[in-house]
């Protein structure tokens, strides 16, 4: 049971929820960027949240099913097609086998997510299969997809086979994730103050409350570069290297801020002015460059309450995914 | 001794505790004894910790936290109250690896494109830079930003130099320099910091048992090889792989 990549995209990768406890040796987690578009991937298809699901930046590769699955496509629209008609996102597809999937046109998003039942065949490094294309380790030899990869799925169940007729490419499964909620208000990000908050002056402070940040093109999944106002400093310097996190927003030597992405460094030693909440990581994560963001302070009561909420409705979706899965499957291999 | 300590929050799934902004041998050791503290009995829902010059940051996932929380208030509070409790039972002094680690190092220029301008400026022979550089003990306050890169300090005030000001593709198992430290990189990456030797040895293995060669506590020493021996060295290793 495999697919084969028939022509690689920018970026492909295979990531899970990250690579979590070697911080010490300066190996930072990793993972995926979109934690709730790749949960409901692998939820869709019955998987497990901590199997890899290969993350897709545009443009996007061609993948050719040399056996049926059951695949879901989540998260940024890129138009995906197989044998050229287009398929849905956030449902289920059994596919035909010898079909190729493309990803012809960027429609919106950043950021897709493809999962396979059964999940992806590849061996983890230090207990996650996220790729570390630093140290050029994990998901696939530690390195993004090429032309000619084959990468084996595995598969548990397999699915009722006259539910496909022959002449047919793919079938959706009628049933869809509903989690628009969580991409709503797509340019308002909710932060925490940071340790350096204070090293704004007064009116740096309030720009960066009220101004709009444009992405800049050459960010990636190590941080956003952002471009508004020049942010004065009260006193310049670096200060020791300390730690940072997915969604820290450091301050740059020319008072420009960079939100630190999944990719990021363990440490660093630029001013830290905040931090993006947890449950706003997966809208920030669909925003491309030359698209705008505007910050605003939250309390961590709200920041918690956000998150417990996102995860709670995570949680009821994989149990109503398992079970209308489940009729769909056959007798086990 | 006991440097007051500051916890905040790194947004809502981690948090920093602080031992000021100074660089000490005392505070490192302290940090040690935390993290010691914390991986031997962690707290439900911790994943990960980043100890670094005068911090330790702790990520956990809010959930599994809640999920042991007894108290009233915000996950955080609760995180704050376990931090505490393990600065509470850490020792202040960690005891140190006894052991030098020896680093060979090749200072020609082809190795070390920095060396002969910090010389000038300095006004120091190579020889005798060479000499300053090897003659420390240096401890490891720090592996950290890129996977294995080693932070050494802290170094002799008469070959501190700045970084430089436009980051350059750097080779891997480079010798740099930035103020008060000298650091290790582990493979090929873009770095400020003045180039002034390598070292043949690699210091990251991702497949090894203990993927990093150098941890956070340890004492390292350098020694001066020829552009021959650097050559021998790499040979040997390249062989070795072969195998």
């Amino acid at each position: 049971m495999s697919i084969t990549i028939i022509r690689a995209g920018l970026f492909d990768s295979m990531q899970d929820q990250g690579r979590w406890g070697y911080g010490i040796w300066g190996i930072n987690p990793g993972g995926v960027m979109d934690l709730c578009a790749a949960a409901a991937a692998n939820m869709l298809v019955g998987n497990d949240r901590a199997q890899p699901v290969l993350e897709i930046h545009f443009p996007g590769p061609q993948i050719l099913f040399n056996h049926p699955a059951i695949i879901s496509i989540t998260g940024a629209d890129f138009s995906p097609t197989i044998n050229e008609q287009p398929v849905p996102l956030w449902k289920p597809l059994l596919v035909q086998k010898n079909t190729l999937l493309q990803f012809p046109k960027l429609v919106s998003g950043a950021i897709a997510y493809f999962s396979v039942h059964g999940g992806f065949d590849i061996k983890p490094w230090l207990n996650s299969y996220s790729t570390n294309t630093r140290a050029m380790a994990g998901g696939l030899d530690g390195r993004c997809l090429r032309k000619g990869d084959e990468i084996s799925f595995r598969v548990q169940n397999k699915f009722n086979c006259h539910l496909l007729q022959p002449d047919q490419f793919f079938k959706p499964l009628p049933w869809r994730t509903n989690l628009g909620q969580v991409y709503e208000f797509p340019h308002e990000m909710y932060i925490i103050k940071g340790n350096e908050w204070d090293c704004l002056t007064g009116t740096s402070q309030y720009d960066f409350l009220q101004d709009n940040f444009l992405i800049h093109p050459s960010s990636d999944r190590m941080g956003y570069m952002l471009k508004g106002q020049i942010l004065q400093q009260t006193h310049a310097g670096e200060m020791v290297s300390s730690g940072v996190g997915f969604g820290t927003i450091q301050l740059l030597p020319g008072g420009q801020p960079i939100v630190l992405m999944a990719d990021h460094q363990t440490a660093g030693g630029y001013p830290r002015l905040g931090h993006v909440i947890s449950a706003h990581l997966p809208k920030l994560s669909q925003l491309r460059p030359s698209e705008c963001i505007q910050f605003q302070l939250t309390d961590m009561d709200t920041a918690e309450s956000l998150y417990a909420g996102l995860e709670r409705d995570l949680h009821i979706m994989e149990s109503a995914c398992r079970e209308q899965l489940n009729p769909y499957l056959s007798c086990p291999l | 001794m006991d440097k007051a300590h500051k916890i905040f929050p790194l947004g809502d799934a981690a948090a920093c505790i602080q031992w000021g902004q100074t660089i000490e041998e005392s505070t490192s050791r302290k940090i040690i004894s935390v993290y010691r503290q914390l991986r031997e009995s962690p707290f439900p829902g911790l994943k990960d910790l980043v100890p670094a010059y005068c911090s330790l940051s702790i990520y956990y996932d809010p959930l599994q936290v809640r999920k042991a929380q007894s108290k009233e208030g915000t996950i955080y509070d609760f995180v704050c109250c376990k931090l505490e409790d393990a600065i509470a039972l850490s020792s202040d002094e960690s005891e140190d690896s006894k052991q030098v680690f020896r680093v060979p190092v090749c200072y020609e220029p082809e190795y070390g494109p920095d060396l002969e301008s910090i010389c000038n400026m300095k006004r120091l022979e190579r020889e005798e830079f060479i000499r300053i550089h090897t003659d420390s003990v240096y401890r490891v306050y720090m592996v950290g930003f890129l996977p294995g890169f080693t932070y050494l300090g802290t170094l002799d005030d008469r070959i501190r130099v700045q970084r430089k000001d436009q980051p350059v593709l750097v080779e891997a198992g480079s010798i740099g320099l930035a103020g008060y430290q000298t650091g290790i990189y582990p493979f090929s990456s873009p770095g400020g910091w003045q180039i002034i030797g390598r070292t043949p040895l690699r210091f990251f293995e991702p497949y090894a048992e203990v993927p990093v060669r150098l941890q956070m506590g340890d004492q390292v020493k350098f020694y001066p090889i020829t552009g021959l021996e650097m050559r021998e060295w790499k040979l040997q290793a390249e062989t070795e792989s072969a195998n």
